[in-house]
């Protein structure tokens, strides 16, 4: 397989994010139009200047007329496009491409997803007629397995674990806490996650991410383009996505104690990007704490940290705001709900402001490191998608 | 050269869940009783049902082809649509062999085997029933839910000869419903068994000089019918010898109406011993006598489940469960969206899987797919029948949120024996019981029903009785 990348050929050069939450208020347009206008004034240009436009969007609307409406845009190429919880990144990836190919000069990613409009909690999807074998769980219960599967195989204690889970969960409220973007911009106590009434499995509703409304857009140019736009731009170093074949659910080697689709991706945006010490090269990154479980594989299935060693790097705070790796220093999805298209474009536009030192004093993380990951999956253990980015300050 | 006609395998098949009948008492101060009623789950009806009993039957006799496939309750899951379909497609029958639905009545039932008996070839008669009434009645008391198979057929494997019957028609109006009706009424029961009493000696009487045999040869009688009284009067001028008369599991499964007489003869025939002569005695509308001799070939018939072997492992449920299953009573559904209708045209497609729970094999690596994988160029999967395969759970979790007609759904991994792994719902099972490494079976159930479609797959249920759970 030859996966060549697109390293320093592409920058990112505005951006804008919405601020998340219950937004019953806020129609999907509203978001649309709040993130697309925040994203060209940071970049300093309008939306007769962008020549193409990929919007993500997994079940608020349907093509490219979901963006171009609310937006009044005249003759552009509009793409709708979905990939699960990897929708915003996947119209990132798509939009980079279309100017690394040197089809378009200034391209722009939309994500944007309202939630809130359907009725029950949580993310539901779409029925696709089908012949009822499927299953019916939700998420929270399929990444509930892989808290009792890690337990054992490494053998942590139950409590421990859960201790543990809890302390991600922390974690997350606390950096969330520093973020007026946030939906929860409040610190949780371990005593209360931990308290939070079960929903699946060993899981409690802390232990789950918020569900929000939100929107996110991003400006990519060429890179020899990027200074007409900005001082400090964002170079996309790496880009990557797996979408998984659905094995690990009937293979009975699978184990449930890591995501072998996040393995894959992250092998191949590393070897983009030419990272080989993930854990000491980069500045920080998001990832997809859809459950905190999630998190806690994701450490490991990312080379943050050993095999079988996350929890204790957990408990020990290697990835708090202050540590060694800050892992989701904009409080994540935990923090942020989950508009399934805007979340990709939401752990980048973190990265956006920490690497350009934009980030308000309280979470500005400290290291000087160049590198920033955003990691985003959707589906379930066995069944998934994952996309890897790896973004920098500087070319070369 | 005459063969013997009779019956070639039988099961009976009780669901898993008990209803104490006092907690009908403690619930409304009146009605319920003593001793247990067996309860469909709340993924259950008569056609899942009629396929485990169906299931059970044919696992003792698995290579024999069925030329007729016969299914009767006065419960049906669907009215035009046959429900005899289902059953044939989860048995995996030939397309040739007929499947058809004697509906309605609870006489339906022993007419279905009465039917099987007198016709020619290999039939399968299969019998259910969901037998409900109001809160506090004695329908709801003493009902009981069940099903039976009787695998009819020719030649040395016959384990009880069919020696003949007797049978007495009459119109008259003792117990009805209507369709749609959750109740079913009856008239004072004095009429009725002034009525049924003349027309079950009648039977009696054909029915015996059918087979030229006396009462007093009869070793195992069978009486039952929905009119206990009827029944209880019946057996007193049948002339029986004393300690004939087979238990009708009142007292702990209640009358499974339309099953009744299967369920009570496959039960007989689980413990009778060679040339013993059993009759089945049923009112319902008149009366229809059945007699059998066993035969040499029955001491080496081992029932798949016995019937007691499924009475000692239920367990019971709430009444307020029991209720709510029922319909008697709406609770609270889970906040979550309904499922969609199942497609006919995708259900169609994925028959073996759906409802023959038939994965696929790749011949070159031996790679088990559950769903089955599709054949691309050069792989041509093979189908691997996964029904009767036990397996073990791998992991599993309690899902709070998402829908069920009954939550939590208790999901579990699990590998099966010989290879294979399927993610699936567990049923008849406490959520507080499941543990890593517990054995489990697969079971046809109903998941859920929208647009009037019922969806019907399979589920897994751990295994509980002591040799259940042994791959055929």
């Amino acid at each position: 397989m030859s996966s060549h990348g697109i390293k320093d050929r592409v920058a990112i050069v505005g951006m804008g994010c919405t601020n998340f939450g219950e937004r019953f208020d806020t129609s999907l347009d509203d978001l649309i139009v709040d993130a697309s206008n925040q994203a060209f004034t940071s970049a300093g240009t309008d939306k007769d200047a962008v020549d193409a436009y990929w919007f993500g969007t997994a079940q608020s609307g349907m093509s490219g007329i979901t963006l171009a409406r609310p937006l009044q845009l005249h003759d552009k190429p509009v793409t709708r496009v979905e990939n699960f919880c990897a929708t915003g990144s996947e119209a990132l990836r798509q939009a980079s491409y279309a100017v690394a190919s040197g089809a378009y000069d200034i391209a722009m990613a939309v994500g944007a997803e309202k939630v809130k409009d359907s009725g029950y909690a949580g993310l539901n999807a779409y029925p696709i007629p089908n012949d009822g074998t499927a299953r019916t769980l939700t998420a929270a219960a399929m990444f509930s397995m892989v808290a009792p599967a890690y337990a054992k195989k490494y053998g942590v204690d139950q409590d421990e674990l859960k201790n543990v889970l809890a302390r991600i969960a922390w974690k997350n409220h606390a950096n969330g806490a520093k973020n007026p973007r946030a939906q929860f911009q409040r610190e949780m106590s371990i005593e209360k996650i931990c308290a939070s009434p079960r929903v699946a499995g060993p899981l409690g509703i802390l232990d789950c991410a918020g569900v929000a409304d939100g929107a996110a857009a991003a400006v990519v140019v060429r890179a020899e383009d990027a200074h007409r736009f900005t001082d400090h731009p964002l170079y996309i170093k790496a880009l990557s996505f797996v979408a998984g074949n659905g094995a690990g659910l009937t293979d009975p080697e699978y184990d449930y104690t890591h995501f072998p689709e996040v393995e894959a991706s992250v092998a191949d945006a590393y070897a983009q990007a030419g990272v080989t010490d993930p854990r000491h090269e980069l500045a920080m990154a998001e990832v997809h704490d859809c459950f905190t479980p999630t998190e806690l594989v994701l450490m490991e299935d990312l080379g943050f940290a050993a095999r079988g060693t996350a929890w204790k790097e957990i408990l020990a705070g290697s990835f708090d705001l202050d540590g060694e790796l800050p892992i989701n220093p904009d409080g994540g999805l935990k923090s942020f709900g989950h508009p399934v298209g805007a979340s990709g474009l939401r752990m980048l536009f973190e990265c956006w402001l920490q690497l350009r030192r934009e980030a308000p004093e309280a979470r500005q993380i400290q290291n000087d490191r160049p590198l920033a990951l955003t990691h985003n999956l959707g589906g379930y253990p066995g069944e998934m998608v994952s996309f890897v980015s790896i973004v920098g300050r500087d070319q070369g | 050269m005459f063969e013997v006609r009779g019956i070639v395998s039988a099961a009976g098949y009780l669901p898993f869940r008990r209803l104490q009948r006092s907690a009908i008492t403690a619930t409304f101060g009146a009605g319920g009783g003593k001793g247990t009623r067996t309860v469909a789950s709340y993924d259950e009806d008569t056609t899942t049902m009629g396929v485990e009993a169906a299931r059970l039957a044919r696992s003792g006799a698995p290579d024999t082809a069925i030329d007729c496939l016969t299914y009767a309750t006065a419960e049906p899951a669907y009215l035009d649509k046959t429900n005899a379909t289902a059953i044939h497609a989860a048995l995996r029958l030939d397309r040739s062999s007929v499947a058809l639905d004697l509906g309605g009545a609870v006489r339906s039932g022993i007419g279905a085997l009465r039917l099987a008996l007198e016709g020619s070839g290999t039939s399968l008669a299969v019998s259910s029933d969901i037998r409900t009434g109001l809160p506090t009645s004695p329908d709801e008391a003493s009902g009981g839910d069940g099903a039976a198979a009787i695998l009819v057929g020719e030649g040395a494997s016959v384990i009880a000869e069919y020696l003949g019957s007797g049978s007495a028609t009459d119109e008259f109006v003792d117990r009805w419903r209507t369709p749609g009706e959750r109740r079913s009424k009856v008239w004072e029961e004095r009429f009725g068994e002034t009525k049924y009493l003349p027309l079950g000696v009648q039977a009696w009487t054909a029915a015996l000089a059918a087979a030229s045999i006396d009462a007093v040869d009869v070793d195992h009688a069978i009486v039952t019918g929905m009119h206990t009284r009827a029944a209880a009067a019946l057996t007193k001028k049948l002339a029986l010898r004393d300690g004939v008369l087979v238990d009708g599991l009142a007292s702990t499964v209640g009358n499974t109406g339309t099953a009744h007489p299967a369920l009570l003869l496959a039960a007989t025939l689980e413990t009778a011993a060679p040339g013993a002569v059993i009759a089945v005695v049923s009112l319902a509308d008149g009366a229809d006598v059945l007699l059998f001799r066993t035969t040499d070939a029955i001491a080496n018939f081992t029932p798949a489940r016995a019937v007691a072997t499924q009475l000692a492992t239920g367990a019971d449920v709430l009444y307020g469960k029991f209720l709510s299953w029922r319909g008697m009573v709406t609770v609270e559904p889970p906040r979550r969206p309904e499922p969609a209708r199942v497609s006919a045209s995708a259900a169609g497609r994925s028959g073996e899987w759906k409802f023959g729970f038939v994965g696929s094999r790749n011949p070159a690596t031996g790679e088990l797919h559950l769903p089955p994988a599709t054949s691309v160029p050069g792989v041509e999967m093979e189908p691997a029948p996964m029904a009767d395969v036990a397996g073990t759970i791998v992991t599993f979790t309690i899902d709070k949120l998402a829908y069920s007609p009954s939550p939590p759904i208790v999901f579990a991994v699990v590998d099966f024996d010989g290879g294979g792994r399927f993610p699936v719902e567990m049923t008849d099972v406490d959520a507080t019981e499941v543990k890593i490494g517990d054995r489990v079976e697969m079971t046809f159930r109903r998941l859920f029903t929208a647009d009037g479609i019922h969806d019907y797959f399979w589920k897994a249920r751990p295994i509980r009785a002591r040799g259940e759970g042994s791959t055929p």
